[in-house]
C-alpha cells in the first residue's frame, strides 16, 4: 500500500495510534473493518506507529565534529563539542534543557528561590548513582560547582558564578546557594555545560580524572580526539537512555563525516556541510535536522561615534538589510532571520509579538534624510574566520545597502587576531556570537552598559534599568514583559544589526527516530540524542 | 666491513647531536607562537586570574631556559614528561599512535616499494613504449594531486559508490590483523599513489643511464636477453641512488600522513602533533618531532649503508 493511496482514515487512526489513544489490536481490527489486509494493516503499524513510540536497544554510532586528542575530562577546561557532547553522556548536571525547550529537572528533582532570588535550593534525586555504583550527595554537588570558584580555580565558567557567594549543603540531598545579588536565572545557569557534577573526593575537590559521572551512559573505553564506546548506565536516575550502547567517533573532517553517513559507518553525524546540504537532502535513507539556535552574527556599530550616534541612521543601517536573501545565499537556507535583538526564537522569554523587521530601502533613505547624512559611506570590518561566508556576506549587504543610498566599505580584516585587534576597536564589524542559556547571560555580557564586551557601545538607562529589575524577579508573567520591552528598545534603539541565528544542523539514518520537537541548546537534542532518541 | 661499523656509530652520535639541535629549535618555535597553553586551553573567555591560575599550576611562569633543560634532563634519562593539557606521560599517550603511523607506513611501504621497483624495471625494459607512457602518466599524475583530493576520489569510487571498502580508516587494538588491513586499504592505497612515482622514475633513470655503459653493450653483444641486461647487470649498479630515494619516501610515509590520517580519521600520531601544536602543549609536540626527526636520520643511515653494501668499491676501499 502507498502513500499515496492511503486513506484518510488510516491516517488518522495512525495519528490516534501514535498518540497511545488506541492499541495495536483496535488497530489491526479497524484497519480491517477498512478494508485493508490484515499484513497490510500490520505492515502500516509497524512502519507508523511503533516507529514513533521509543523502543530499546541497539547502538547508536554518532559522528561528531570539533575534537581534540589533548582535551581532558575536567569540566573547568571543557571546550571542543566533543567534551560538550560527552559530558551529557557521562555526566549529569542539576537541571537540563528538555527538548521543548524548557527548563527541566535532572540531578535535582525541584528548586525554589527565596524572595528576592538570592538563595536558591535544590532537591537532589536520591536515585541518582555515578557509575562507580556510589550514591549522588550533596557534597559530590556543592565539591563540583566549588571547582569552577575561587582564587586558585582554572575554570573557564568562573565569571558565570561571580554573584555566587556560598554553596552549601544541607542535608544528603539540598544544596543552597547563597548569591550576592538576586539571580532568578540560576536554575537555568545550572545546564551550562562545565557545571557537570562529578564525584567529590575527601578534601572537597572532584575526582574528574577518572572519568566517572552519574550521567545516563558510562564510558568504556575511548581516547580524546578519536572514539568513545559507551555503555548504558543501569543506575541512571532519568528517562531515556534506549540505546544499549553509544559509540562517538571523532570525525573533523567534514567530508569524512558525510561520507561515513552515506555509507552506513555512522547513524548520526553531528554537523552537515551547508554547501553540500541540498545534495545530502536527496539521499533516501537520511533525514536532517535544522534547529534554530541562539548563535548569532552580528553588526555592531559604536553607538557613541559619528555617524552611529544618530539612532536615525543606526536604523536605516538596519533596515537596508535584506535578511532572506542573506539566510538564503550565505547561509544557504539553514539560518532564522534576526530581528536586530539578540534573542532567538526557541530561546526563554522569545518575544513572539514584536515584528519582523523588513527590508525597506525607502524607508531608510527617509530616515537617512532626517538625519541629514543622505549618502552615507561606513566602512564594515570583518574576516574570513568570523564564520564561514563572513565577508561574502558583508559584500552582499553592502549591495543592498545601495538601494537606500548608502556606500559599505567593506574592509577585509586578518583572520589572525580579530578578535582582539577589530573587534571592540573599530566602530562597524561582523561578530559570531555562541549561545547562552538566559536571555540575562547574554544581555549583561553584550549589551550592559558597563559590559567589558558591549560591543555597540550602547547605553540605554531603560534599559540598563529593566536588565537589573528582570534578574532577580521571580514572577515568570512579569519577567516576560520586561525581556519584551528590552527587546524592543535593542531593535529600535540598539546599535547592533543582527542578519541571522545560525541554525544546528545534523543528518541522521532513518533508521533512528526522535519525538517531535528538537532542544535548540546544542545540536542533535541538546547533545542528549544517545539518551533521547531510538532505533525504529 | 669493519669500516661501516665505523660509519654507522659515527653517524648515530651525529645523529644524537642533529636531535638535540632540533630540539632547541622546536622548543623557542613553541616559544615564539603567539598565546600559551593557559590561553589556548581556557579560550576566549577566560579572565585574567584564570589564566594566571594555569599558569602558575603548569609551571609556565618560569623562564624559558629553565624548562628547557629541566625537560632536557629527563628525556636524557628517558623521561620526556608529561602532557601538559592532559597530565598523561608523554610516551604513553604517543606509544599506541606512533604504532599506528608505522603500520600504516609499512603498509603503504610493503605495497609501494616492489610495486614502483617493478614499474620501474619495466618502463626501463619497454622505454618509449606506450607501457612507459601510461605508467610516466599515470604516476606522474598521483603525485601531482594532493593526498586529500586522491583520497577523496578513492572514497568516492572505492566506498560510496561500489562499498568495497570503509571510508573510516577507524582500527583499535582489539581488531584482528586481516580486519584492520582492510579498513587501513584506502589511507594506504593513497600513500602508495602518493610515493610511487618518485621511486619509479628514479629506478627507471638510473637504470636508463647505466644501459649506454659499455660494459651492458658487452652483455647486449653476447646476446643476453634484455631483461636480463637489466636485472644482472644494470640493476645492480643502480642500487644506490634507488635505495636513497626508498629511504627519502619511506620517511615521508610516517611523517607526511596528516593530510591521510584527516581525510580517513585515522588515529595516528600525525594528528596528534597538529593538536599539540595549537595547545602549545609543548612535551607532546617536541616528542612528535623528535620522532620524525629521528625516523629521518635512521633511514638516511639505512640507506648510506645500504649504498656502501651494494657497492663493492665502497665495501673494499683501498
Amino acid at each position: 500500500m502507498s502513500k499515496e493511496t492511503k486513506p484518510e482514515l488510516i491516517e488518522q487512526m495512525a495519528s490516534e495510534a501514535k498518540n497511545g489513544r488506541i492499541s495495536r489490536r483496535e488497530f489491526l481490527q479497524y484497519a480491517l473493518a477498512a478494508g485493508i489486509t490484515a499484513s497490510s494493516g500490520s505492515l502500516l503499524w509497524s512502519s507508523e506507529v511503533a516507529a514513533a513510540s521509543p523502543k530499546r536497544g541497539g547502538t547508536f554510532r554518532w559522528g561528531i565534529h570539533d575534537g581534540n586528542t589533548s582535551d581532558t575530562h575536567d569540566p573547568g577546561t571543557y571546550v571542543t563539542r566533543q567534551m560538550i557532547f560527552l559530558a551529557h553522556q557521562y555526566r549529569s548536571y542539576l537541571t537540563l534543557i528538555e527538548s521543548d525547550n524548557s527548563l527541566g529537572p535532572d540531578l535535582a528533582t525541584e528548586w525554589e528561590a527565596a524572595p528576592g532570588a538570592k538563595q536558591w535550593t535544590f532537591k537532589l534525586n536520591k536515585n541518582a548513582t555515578f557509575h562507580s555504583g556510589r550514591k549522588v550527595t550533596a557534597n559530590d554537588v556543592v565539591a563540583s560547582i566549588n571547582h569552577h570558584r575561587g582564587e586558585k580555580t582554572t575554570s573557564a565558567a568562573k565569571a558565570l558564578l561571580s554573584d555566587v557567594e556560598d554553596v552549601v549543603a544541607d542535608d544528603d540531598h539540598t544544596v543552597t546557594f547563597k548569591l550576592s545579588s538576586g539571580n532568578a536565572d540560576l536554575p537555568w545557569l545550572m545546564t551550562d555545560y562545565h557545571f557537570a557534577i562529578c564525584p567529590a573526593n575527601a578534601d572537597g575537590t572532584i575526582d574528574w580524572k577518572s572519568g566517572d559521572g552519574c550521567g545516563p551512559y558510562k564510558i568504556e573505553s575511548g581516547e580524546f580526539g578519536v572514539s568513545w564506546n559507551l555503555s548504558r548506565h543501569n543506575g541512571w536516575h532519568g528517562e531515556g537512555a534506549y540505546f544499549d550502547a553509544v559509540e562517538m567517533t571523532v570525525l573533523n573532517d567534514p567530508n569524512a563525516r558525510q561520507t561515513a553517513l552515506v555509507t552506513g559507518d555512522v547513524d548520526c553525524v553531528s554537523l552537515v556541510d551547508l554547501k553540500t546540504l541540498s545534495l545530502l537532502k536527496r539521499n533516501p535513507n537520511i533525514e536532517i535536522d535544522n534547529v534554530p539556535s541562539g548563535a548569532a552574527i552580528t553588526l555592531p556599530m559604536f553607538c557613541d561615534t559619528a555617524p552611529f550616534n544618530d539612532v536615525n541612521v543606526r536604523n536605516a543601517l538596519k533596515l537596508s538589510i535584506d535578511r532572506q536573501e542573506i539566510v538564503d545565499k550565505i547561509a544557504f537556507g539553514a539560518a532564522t532571520m534576526g530581528n536586530d535583538f539578540h534573542l532567538a526564537p526557541g530561546q526563554p522569554y522569545f518575544p513572539e509579538s514584536i515584528p519582523q523587521r523588513e527590508y525597506d530601502p525607502d524607508k531608510a533613505k527617509a530616515l537617512l534624510k532626517k538625519a541629514g547624512a543622505e549618502g552615507l559611506t561606513v566602512s564594515l570590518s570583518t574576516a574570513d574566520s568570523v564564520f564561514s561566508g563572513a565577508v561574502d556576506m558583508c559584500v552582499l549587504y553592502a549591495e543592498q545597502a545601495k538601494r537606500a543610498g548608502i556606500k559599505i566599505n567593506v574592509v577585509r580584516e586578518p583572520n589572525d587576531g580579530y578578535y582582539s585587534d577589530v573587534w571592540l576597536k573599530k566602530p562597524f564589524s561582523a561578530v559570531s556570537w555562541g549561545s547562552r542559556p538566559t536571555p540575562d547571560v547574554m544581555f549583561t555580557l553584550a549589551y550592559k552598559h558597563d559590559a567589558a564586551w558591549n560591543e555597540s557601545h550602547w547605553q540605554n538607562d531603560r534599559f540598563n534599568e529593566l536588565l537589573m529589575q528582570a534578574k532577580a524577579e521571580l514572577d515568570q508573567g512579569l519577567r516576560g514583559e520586561m525581556y519584551n520591552e528590552m527587546c524592543q528598545l535593542m531593535r529600535d534603539d540598539g546599535g547592533t544589526v543582527i542578519p541571522f541565528f545560525n541554525n544546528f544542523v545534523s543528518a541522521r539514518s532513518k533508521k533512528v527516530m526522535h519525538g517531535p520537537e528538537l532542544a535548540a541548546s546544542w545540536t542533535c537534542d541538546g547533545a542528549r540524542a544517545p539518551s533521547r532518541w531510538w532505533f525504529a | 666491513m669493519n669500516d661501516v661499523v665505523k660509519i654507522i656509530f659515527k653517524r648515530l652520535g651525529l645523529g644524537l647531536v642533529t636531535l638535540l639541535v632540533i630540539s632547541v629549535i622546536i622548543f623557542s618555535a613553541v616559544e615564539m607562537l603567539p598565546g600559551d597553553i593557559a590561553q589556548a586551553v581556557l579560550g576566549q573567555g577566560a579572565t585574567k586570574e584564570n589564566v594566571a591560575a594555569m599558569r602558575e599550576q603548569l609551571g609556565l611562569d618560569r623562564p624559558a631556559v629553565v624548562r628547557y633543560f629541566e625537560w632536557l634532563g629527563n628525556a636524557v634519562t628517558g623521561d620526556f614528561g608529561h602532557s601538559l593539557v592532559s597530565q598523561k606521560q608523554v610516551s604513553s599517550a604517543i606509544s599506541e599512535r606512533f604504532a599506528n603511523t608505522l603500520f600504516l607506513a609499512l603498509y603503504a611501504a610493503v605495497i609501494a616499494v616492489p610495486v614502483a621497483i617493478l614499474l620501474g624495471v619495466l618502463t626501463a625494459l619497454w622505454r618509449n613504449t606506450p607501457f612507459d607512457r601510461v605508467a610516466n602518466v599515470a604516476t606522474l599524475t598521483s603525485i601531482s594531486s594532493p593526498e586529500f583530493f586522491l583520497g577523496y576520489i578513492l572514497i568516492l569510487f572505492l566506498s560510496v559508490k561500489t562499498g568495497y571498502f570503509p571510508s573510516l580508516a577507524k582500527i583499535n587494538a582489539e581488531m584482528g590483523f586481516f580486519e584492520k588491513l582492510e579498513r587501513m586499504f584506502l589511507p594506504a592505497l593513497t600513500m602508495v599513489l602518493v610515493v610511487v612515482a618518485h621511486m619509479m622514475r628514479m629506478t627507471r633513470s638510473a637504470i636508463i643511464n647505466l644501459l649506454a655503459s659499455p660494459y651492458i653493450e658487452m652483455a647486449r653483444l653476447k646476446g643476453v636477453p634484455g631483461w636480463r641486461i637489466i636485472t644482472h647487470h644494470a640493476l645492480p649498479n643502480a642500487w644506490a641512488p634507488i635505495i636513497n630515494v626508498i629511504a627519502l619516501n619511506l620517511a615521508y610515509l610516517v611523517t607526511g600522513v596528516v593530510l591521510v590520517e584527516v581525510v580517513f580519521v585515522f588515529p595516528g600520531i600525525g594528528q596528534m602533533l597538529v593538536d599539540s601544536v595549537t595547545k602549545r602543549d609543548f612535551p607532546v609536540v617536541q616528542a612528535c618531532c623528535l620522532i620524525f626527526a629521528a625516523t629521518f636520520i635512521l633511514l638516511n643511515l639505512a640507506a648510506d649503508v645500504g649504498a656502501i653494501l651494494t657497492n663493492p668499491r665502497l665495501r673494499h676501499p683501498k
